[in-house]
């Protein structure tokens, strides 16, 4: 790894303000960065750790949205009674990302500021409406996640809180890589009202909504409605670990696990 | 630049260039070789060790990231030479290793489950110890160690 200069700032404007300056980055728990550092496929001249600065983490009900801060760990996230009350599928989710480890450091900023296409949380994000609230304004989810590894986020903006809408419910299906434990296909279902949204990672080259999808759940939500469900194959992925046939399969079959799990958390 | 953490119950302080892993300090600047490398790419697991009592893998951590904090490593687990840590005796006991490189980050792993769980299940071993990758044993008697460990955990042996 190449040396950088190690800020640890303890106030949002001291971290500002380092990062405004030439080739600063953000280290949030390192768990994507680090590795990234030492395969050489980054590197910069200051590393601004977010550890010390106060009030980026912390899950808050705030009227009817949940507020989980950019420095929240997923193992927290996992663990939290307030997300198993309000959206335990969010809480299913975390606690299912890589192993408990990476659950120890990794945050929900530094998973959606790195927008992994296999990454879980984006697909959480993208199927509740959640709104991504950063250091100078407030993002809708579809908005914020642009491309394979790309957001929305300027040089010098940080992610300082996710906002996600209570749900009456929802659930994550995952068929994990047995290696990496990233996502082949992963479906996150959420209902409000009359209203269902679904949003797939691991099957394309970024998160995407699945109308196919949501238009059968939205005439009945269950497993059963997406029995004789096909996609639309062009957004769908195909490599060394899953072709494109198998891929648009795995997505109705994690679809309906998803919908089990959201009817079965909701009692 | 100064890292000052307390390892082992012990205050130290190293130089060291901010680039350095933790994983690279414990077993470069302070010779502690307990803690082991092995795929040095946040995978195999053999590199965990407690961070404020909980198991991180120390390979992919950086050495700044823990100063003012806690570290402990397998080293700091046995009481004596003669007394082992009740997870150590278990893996010892019930065959728990074989060439016993993944076996440090197995124990610190395994300890920092039990201090949450202390009465874990099959299930909840096998789903903890995700990411602590073994090549010898088949993970049959790691299973078996680490709840005969948390048995002798909870009766404080
Ligand atoms: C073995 C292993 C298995 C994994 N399995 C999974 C999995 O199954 N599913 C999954 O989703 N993920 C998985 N991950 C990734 C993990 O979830 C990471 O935690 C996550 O991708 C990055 O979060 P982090 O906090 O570690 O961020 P870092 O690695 O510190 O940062 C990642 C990127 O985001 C930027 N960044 C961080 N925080 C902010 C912020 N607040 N604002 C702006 N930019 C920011 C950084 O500059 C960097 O570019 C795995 C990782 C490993 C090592
Ligand atoms: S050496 Fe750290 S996970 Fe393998
Ligand atoms: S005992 Fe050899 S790797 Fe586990």
């Amino acid at each position: 790894m190449r040396s950088f200069d190690y800020q640890k700032p303890t106030t949002i404007e001291d971290a500002l303000s380092v990062l405004s300056g030439e080739d600063a980055m953000v280290l949030a728990g390192g768990m994507t960065l680090l590795p990234s550092m030492k395969q050489r496929l980054i590197s910069c001249e200051t590393l601004v750790d977010l550890s010390a600065v106060p009030g980026l983490s912390g899950i808050a009900r705030e009227g009817d949205r949940l507020a989980i801060g950019a420095m929240t760990r997923h193992a927290d996230v996992a663990a939290s009674d307030l997300v198993k009350e309000t959206i335990p599928g969010l809480a299913a989710l975390a606690a299912h990302i890589g192993d408990q480890q990476v659950r120890h450091r990794g945050t929900i900023g530094g998973s959606i500021s790195n927008n992994d296409p296999a990454a879980d949380y984006p697909a959480a994000l993208v199927a509740l409406g959640a709104e991504v609230e950063t250091s100078t304004r407030i993002i809708p989810a579809e908005a914020f996640f642009t491309g394979m590894f790309e957001t929305a986020l300027e040089p010098g903006e940080i992610v300082t809180r996710v906002l996600f809408p209570v749900p009456d419910m929802a659930g994550y299906g995952k068929f994990a890589s047995p290696a990496s434990r990233y996502a082949l296909a992963g479906v996150f279902v959420a209902k409000t009202g009359d209203v269902v949204r679904a949003a797939v990672t691991g099957a394309g080259p970024c998160v995407f909504r699945a109308p196919d999808i949501e238009e059968a759940l939205n005439g009945s939500f269950t497993p059963e409605a997406l029995e004789r469900i096909t996609l639309d194959g062009t957004e769908i992925l195909s490599d060394m670990h899953a072709d494109r046939d198998y891929r648009m399969n795995l997505v109705v079959v994690m679809a309906r696990k998803a919908v089990e799990t959201a009817l079965k958390l909701a009692g | 630049m100064k890292i000052s953490f307390t390892l082992n119950e012990k205050a130290v302080s190293v130089d060291a260039d901010p680039a350095t892993l933790l994983a690279d300090l414990l077993r470069e600047n302070l010779n502690m070789t307990g803690t082991h490398v092995g795929c040095d790419t946040s995978q195999c697991g053999a590199c965990v060790v407690h961070l404020n009592g909980e198991s991180v893998k120390s390979c992919t951590l950086l050495a700044a990231s823990v100063d003012g904090q806690e570290v402990k490593t397998v080293e700091g687990l046995a009481k004596s030479k003669d007394e082992l840590h009740p997870m150590q005796t278990a893996f010892r006991d019930n065959h728990g290793l074989q060439c016993g490189f993944c076996t440090p980050g197995m124990l610190m792993a395994s300890i920092d489950l039990v201090n949450k769980n202390p009465e874990p299940t099959e299930g909840e071993v096998r789903d903890w110890l995700e990411g602590n990758i073994c090549r010898c044993t088949g993970y049959q008697n790691i299973v078996k160690s680490v709840l005969a460990g948390a048995a002798a955990m909870r009766d404080g042996n």
